[in-house]
């Protein structure tokens, strides 16, 4: 590993100033669970180290007017929060998955953005829930579309000197439910071959779809929204023909490459089954016949 | 770059000087003379570097010296209370649950944090506890029966 300079700011615009003038390449770090094991296989190699696990503004986990998760809260405070159990069971679901309980005592939602793995587990059901990104720059705040952040593999729309600070997620809507499955050959501890996050609002009379959003994580270079299926749902009547047809679109968002966790055919497949199945639980959850 | 930081190690303080890239591991085995922890893949995956960090299990392969300035940690040689075995030591010499030892730490520390939060586990619960610790010895069932028979043990005392 090469040399750095490490910083602990406690002040967000510290730890913005510490990203923009830096000479070099500078990373935050979060939990470090993605970003140590990377520098120490020289796939970083910052020169500056920022920790902002000090900064008050990224360690806030609040319910009220949508869930606030500042971006170095650890996917272990996260999954146990009463709100996110109740009110978005798919984020707790997801959070719980990332990894071992070692690395969810350490890992944060945050780095899970911003580290920018396709397969990142916990951002499917973020972008499902409607998620909104706070970032802090040397020019001010801006907030974006939470599945809009992302470039590529391992890469976001963060300029030099910004700071993801929190995850905003809207109060979810009545009527709703949402899910969150991957799959992995194990029964533990792997990285998802594929997964989808789904978020569904039935109407009051509970009869037709009012709004869906389907998200598919490593089947593209980024996680992906199925914007076919979606629109496909809505209005329609939700039952076994239709969460089948909405899987066989979803397909057709994602544009997987086959490597050695599966073939781009076998995530195909994967991301009809994982649909079909998270769009039921979803409805189950509204209906309140799943927890 | 180095930098002075305090560490409260198993209730005693002691102080060190560590490079920014030094990881918490190296620091309690090198430097503080705790080999309990071991480095086995040292990139979060066998669970062999296993402490727990002011109150979490952590991988202690995966945190910077520095980012624990100030912090509690607890290593194996801080689980037995005043000479006398924790009820999961005592449970994994009885039941053969290590051959090598070498992950043997993080094991009990899992195991430990595990009971603490869910003194009662099911099968399934003490597997998934432990799914981020890798044993190439046991596989894993003579482990299973130690936790379930510490959680006995201890439920017998409380």
């Amino acid at each position: 590993m090469d040399a750095f300079e490490y910083a602990a700011p406690q002040h967000l615009q510290d730890a913005v100033a510490l990203l923009a003038e830096a000479s070099g390449e500078a990373r935050p770090l979060a939990g470090g669970t993605d970003l140590i094991a990377q520098m120490k296989e020289n796939r970083r190699s910052p020169s500056l180290v920022v920790d902002v696990k000090k900064v008050p503004e990224l360690n806030v986990l609040s319910y009220e007017a949508g869930l606030h998760i500042g971006a170095a809260v650890s996917c272990t405070h996260i999954a146990g929060f009463e709100p996110v159990r109740v009110h978005y069971p798919a984020l707790a679901e997801a959070c719980a998955l990332v990894g071992s309980y070692q690395i969810q005592n350490r890992a944060a939602l945050g780095g899970n953005f911003c580290n920018a793995a396709p397969s990142a587990d916990a951002v499917p059901p973020a972008v499902a829930y409607g998620a909104t990104l706070v970032i802090a720059g040397p020019s001010g705040r801006r907030e974006m579309p939470a599945e809009d952040f992302f470039v590529g593999p391992g890469q976001t729309v963060l300029e030099k000197g910004e700071v993801l600070v929190e995850i905003v997620l809207p109060s979810p809507p009545p009527y709703s439910g949402a899910a969150y499955l991957r799959f992995i050959p194990r029964e533990e501890m792997d990285i998802a071959v594929a997964g989808v996050g789904s978020f569904v609002q039935l109407s009051p009379d509970a009869r037709t779809c009012e709004q869906a959003r389907i998200v598919l994580a490593a089947v593209a270079p980024t996680p992906v929204r199925a914007k076919e299926a979606e629109a496909f749902l809505t209005g329609r009547a939700l039952d076994e023909t239709t969460l089948a047809q909405a899987g066989e679109l979803a397909a057709q968002d994602a544009s997987p490459i086959s490597d050695v966790r599966g073939s781009a055919a076998y995530r195909i497949e994967l991301v009809k089954v994982l649909t079909r199945r998270t769009l039921g639980t979803a409805l189950e959850r509204v209906r309140g016949e799943a927890a | 770059m180095k930098q002075a930081i305090a560490l409260n190690v198993n209730g005693e303080l002691h102080d060190a000087l560590v490079d920014s890239r030094e990881t918490l591991l190296d620091t309690l085995r090198y430097k503080l003379g705790h080999m309990g922890p071991k480095e086995g893949c040292g990139n979060g995956n066998c669970g062999a570097c296993t402490v727990v960090l002011n109150g979490a299990v952590v991988n202690a392969c995966l945190v910077f010296a520095v980012e624990a300035a100030g912090a509690d940690v607890t290593t194996v040689e801080g689980v037995a209370a005043e000479g006398n075995l924790h009820p999961v030591q005592q449970a994994f010499i009885e039941h053969g649950a290590l051959q090598c030892g070498f992950c043997t730490p993080g094991f009990i520390l899992s195991a430990k944090a595990l009971l603490e939060r869910n003194p009662n586990p099911s099968e399934p619960e003490i597997r998934l506890a432990i799914s981020g610790n890798l044993c190439r010895c046991t596989g894993y069932d003579k482990i299973v029966r130690a936790i379930q028979a510490a959680s006995q043990a201890l439920s017998q005392t409380a």
